[in-house]
């Protein structure tokens, strides 16, 4: 049926890393923070019409304790990024962070003295998204780019 | 400029400048609204009349603006309104620059309470008798009003703080 089909005794050979990697970046479950209209989008990108389970990521996580990558959607201001960031820190490593859109990328349409002009402020952000808001397909684009940046990390190294 | 009002608002204005001929400053249209604005003293007294006389009873918005003139910079505007009458009167006053200050309409509506934080907030308007005169979006450390022309649109960097980026050790 599944994998030990192809293996005829049983056992295989690779490296802890790519194992690791391959589990990781197939089920990265995102903590929606979705903060204006780029959320629709976001649930969108959930939705069946574009199904981000294709990627292993359908499972969003209200719980920053079981999720790994945190979608920032919408503008975010000086009150909300305590809050944030507050949420980042409770989320167990490794994580990582999509700026999707405009707003969270640079502060957008938002240049005003209540907004952060981009989350990178204050977060370590791996991917940014363009566009006002951006489509759902801009957004499984980055989750693939952030799929590529797991594949390539080298957890067992870095853990020692 | 001649004045177009409806037969609700013509008693209005009537009455307004009968009763109050020295605190009437002037009665302009514009946009299809009609505007009366008064001496500072007289906010609580004149709203009083319109509330109880002329049943505008809703107290919809309270704004401040900031007319960067050399005297009188400030400006507070009234928004009532009559269900009844289904009309609309705004009520305006000019504060000075140094210490803007104009009593509070919490006396008269509970509504004022919130509307004079957020003018308190952005132009630093200062409503004497307010029970609760607390800052209502910034943070309550903030120095600056921003709304005010002279603070810059993206704000003084470093005036609201940003959270830390290492994580809490407890």
């Amino acid at each position: 049926m599944g994998i030990e089909n192809s293996l005829s005794e049983g056992y295989l050979t690779t490296k802890v890393d790519t194992l690791v990697n391959w589990a990781r970046s197939n089920a990265a479950w995102p903590m929606p923070m979705g903060l204006a209209c780029c959320a629709i989008e976001m649930m969108s990108f959930a939705a069946p019409k574009y199904d981000s389970a294709r990627f292993g990521s359908e499972v969003f996580r209200f719980s920053p304790r079981q999720s790994d990558l945190m979608i920032v959607a919408g503008w975010v201001n000086y009150k909300m990024s305590h809050a944030i960031r507050r949420i980042w820190d409770q989320m167990p490593d490794p994580k990582w962070c999509i700026a999707m859109g405009a707003c969270a990328s640079t502060g957008g349409m938002h240049r005003c003295y209540g907004v952060v002009q981009g989350c990178d402020n204050f977060l370590p952000v791996d991917a940014y998204v363009s566009g006002c808001p951006p489509r759902p397909d801009a957004l499984i684009h980055a989750l693939m780019k952030i799929q590529d940046k797991i594949r390539t990390e080298h957890s067992v190294k870095l853990d020692t | 400029m001649e004045l177009e009002l409806s037969e609700t608002l013509q008693p209005v204005i009537d009455g307004l400048s009968e009763n109050y001929p020295d605190k009437v400053i002037e009665v302009y249209q514009s946009s299809g609204d009609t505007f009366v604005r008064i001496e500072v003293d007289a906010n609580i007294e004149i709203c009083k009349y319109l509330k109880e006389e002329h049943h505008f009873i809703y107290l919809a918005d309270i704004l401040g603006a900031d007319r960067f003139t050399s005297e009188e910079r400030f400006e507070v505007i009234y928004n009532l309104v009559s269900l009844r009458d289904r009309q609309r009167l705004f009520v305006k006053v000019w504060l000075e620059e140094e210490n803007p200050e104009v009593e509070s309409l919490t006396s008269l509506w509970t509504s004022a309470n919130w509307l004079e934080r957020q003018t308190h907030d952005m132009f630093g308007v200062n409503f004497v008798n307010h029970p609760d005169l607390r800052r209502i979006y910034m943070p309550e450390d903030f120095e600056y009003y921003p709304l005010r022309k002279e603070f810059p649109l993206l704000g003084i960097p470093g005036s609201i703080e940003l959270p830390s980026s290492t994580p809490d050790t407890e």
